[in-house]
């Protein structure tokens, strides 16, 4: 009991404490709309009467917790259970939109930043030249350059899923040329030295010991391009016309006060990132320690 | 069946798949070479005579490396840095030579040189009669710097098949250095452990072993040691004897500790700073075999302090 508690004990204080102050929270900002309804109804309410008003309303201006789990609940189990799991109203087809980009701006901007940093590492030019723009690129609002990168893409004939890839590789490839760029440059003189009496080439340099010292710099960037790469398909979707995906729900939701809507994607948006960055982590526990990086 | 591996290894040669390593200064060697052609087909045996009474007139007089008036000056922002000033050495096959002095004295620059990963600025340096380089390329050395760096990926086998692997050697070949150098490190046993696994003095050895797998005749040691207690110390300058005289490799080894440099060489170049400089060569008295007890012998005690005033000269100059 005593370590399980030690492992457990402070996440679970941590969780009751955020919903004890989100159901606070849900009652004092929808009290008034709730006293606004009684009013024009012309009744009292008792503070029992109130506090269950604040957590049942249908826009409320926070919803509680129970409103949001029973909300995801109706758009994913529940159409499951109907048969209807990849129908226009369920959650798991707009999550499915959302992972299918992110996923794939993911891969191109993992392919491009570790691209970037090996041309960094090798080439005395890029190394000059690339990382300032590199930089510059992250400094751009999202917001301001993803319409424009969609209705370029559009005007050249492609659309679909690439543009929002695209964007998400935007923002996914800085942390991997960052993290990629400082893990193959991890070996020390000595080891560079060892190398050079060995007479390897630049290959057996690279093969052998910069890729394999740089494993642990690249997983952690890896965590942090994945969680950029579903922010990028979110932002991606709302300029799209807000047709499907978890930001399609968002944008949507905010069109006709949708509160409950809006936060159900959210969570489902965190939920997303929380598992896809958790996998990273599994995998990255793994090859280290099938590497002997980790004892 | 006829050993067609001797102990001392200074060419290798293919023959039919088989690597036959043989030493052309000791015409012993010479014969030893004929019968193993006599067992691998004789049709190969002019062209192999003739490349070694080549090599024989590269490296007579048994000097495996070469210093002549060898200057290092490094170009740093406060002006130049004299590394080395007019170095002169010769030094012999199968010779222990032991550099000391304080730090900055151009002990590990020299070695460095050697190794092809520092260029003079003037004078002359010969590996095995070429240039460093062409020593380097040829893979003549194995080097064996003061931290272990094995590669924390890969296991003790893993670290010393990697030199095999980068130069090109069968799995077979790979598996049977990795057995042989294991077993003169006495490592024997720990081919599958992680170097996390290894104490201090452990992974060392490793290193050294991984410096021998390629069989290259000249083992330079940059204080391989200084970062070892004193009792392990002593146990690795025990085995290190021992695998020198088993092996009759030609070992340069920096060091700034007094009694190492006296208990293993067989020369002791007391070298002293600004500029780096060669004040003394000591050639070594002791026996071949040296029990770590030789250390209370007078004759000891005597060369030991021969050193020390080699040193205290050398600061001298400095004041």
């Amino acid at each position: 009991m005593g370590v399980v508690w030690y492992r457990i004990g402070p996440i679970i204080t941590v969780v009751i404490a955020i919903f004890v102050l989100w159901y606070a929270g849900a009652v004092a900002l929808n009290t008034p709309w709730a006293y606004d309804k009684a009013k024009r109804a012309g009744v009292e309410l008792t503070t029992s009467e109130l506090i269950a008003d604040t957590m049942s309303q249908k826009k409320p201006k926070l919803p509680a917790p129970h409103q949001v789990v029973a909300e995801i609940w109706k758009t994913t189990g529940d159409m499951v259970a109907k048969g209807k799991a990849f129908s226009k109203r369920s959650l798991i087809y707009h999550s499915w939109i959302t992972l299918s980009s992110t996923l794939l701006g993911f891969v191109l901007g993992t392919a491009l930043g570790v691209a970037l940093a090996v041309g960094i590492v090798y080439n005395r030019t890029m190394d000059m030249s690339i990382m300032p723009w590199v930089i510059a690129s992250q400094t751009i609002p999202i917001l301001a350059i993803a319409p424009m990168i969609i209705v370029v893409l559009n005007a050249i004939g492609i659309s679909g899923l690439l543009p929002k890839a695209v964007i998400s590789m935007y923002l996914s490839f800085f942390p991997v040329v960052v993290g990629m760029v400082k893990g193959l440059r991890s070996p020390d003189h000595m080891q560079l030295d060892q190398m050079k009496t060995w007479n390897a080439t630049g290959n057996q340099q690279f093969w052998k010991l910069r890729l394999p010292s740089s494993m642990p710099y690249f997983f952690t960037s890896l965590k942090i391009a994945m969680a950029a790469s579903l922010v990028g398909a979110i932002v991606g979707e709302l300029p799209t016309g807000a047709v499907a995906g978890l930001g399609a729900r968002l944008l949507g939701g905010s069109y006709y006060g949708q509160t409950i809507q809006i936060w159900s994607a959210l969570i489902t948006a965190a939920a997303l990132a929380a598992t896809l960055v958790g996998i990273i982590g599994i995998t990255q526990k793994i090859v280290l320690k099938r590497m002997g990086m980790v004892r | 069946m006829w050993r067609c591996i001797p102990n001392s290894a200074l060419i290798p040669f293919r023959f039919i798949g088989l690597r036959v390593v043989c030493e052309p200064s000791n015409w012993g060697a010479l014969r030893r070479l004929f019968v193993c052609s006599l067992h691998h087909g004789f049709g190969l045996l002019l062209e192999r005579v003739s490349k070694i009474t080549k090599k024989v007139r590269l490296v007579d007089n048994n000097t495996v490396i070469s210093a002549k008036n060898l200057s290092l000056t490094f170009q740093t922002n406060d002006g130049p840095v004299h590394a080395l000033r007019d170095v002169t050495l010769d030094i012999n096959k199968g010779d222990f030579v032991s550099f000391i002095g304080p730090s900055g004295c151009g002990k590990t620059t020299f070695l460095r040189v050697m190794a092809d990963l520092e260029k003079p600025t003037a004078g002359e340096i010969t590996v095995n009669g070429v240039s460093p380089e062409e020593a380097r390329k040829a893979r003549a050395y194995g080097y064996v710097f003061q931290h272990a760096g094995l590669y924390p990926w890969r296991t003790i086998g893993g670290n010393i098949r990697l030199p095999l692997e980068i130069m090109g050697a069968s799995k077979a070949e790979q598996d049977a250095a990795v057995q042989e150098v294991l077993e003169l490190v006495h490592l024997d046993g720990f081919e599958k452990k992680f170097p996390w696994q290894l104490s201090g003095g452990m992974q060392q050895r490793a290193s050294i072993a991984r410096a021998l797998a390629f069989h290259a005749d000249i083992l330079l040691m940059d204080e391989p040691f200084g970062a070892l207690d004193e009792i392990v110390r002593d146990h690795l300058n025990e085995q290190l004897l021992e695998l020198w005289a088993r092996t009759n490799k030609t070992i340069g080894f920096v060091t700034h500790s007094i009694p190492e440099a006296v208990y293993l060489s067989t020369k002791i170049v007391v070298m002293s700073p600004r500029p780096g400089r060669i004040t003394d060569v000591i050639e070594s008295t002791l026996p071949k075999e040296r029990p770590l007890d030789i250390r209370d012998s007078e004759e000891f005690i005597k060369i030991a302090h021969r050193v020390r005033d080699g040193l205290r000269a050398g600061h001298e100059d400095d004041a």
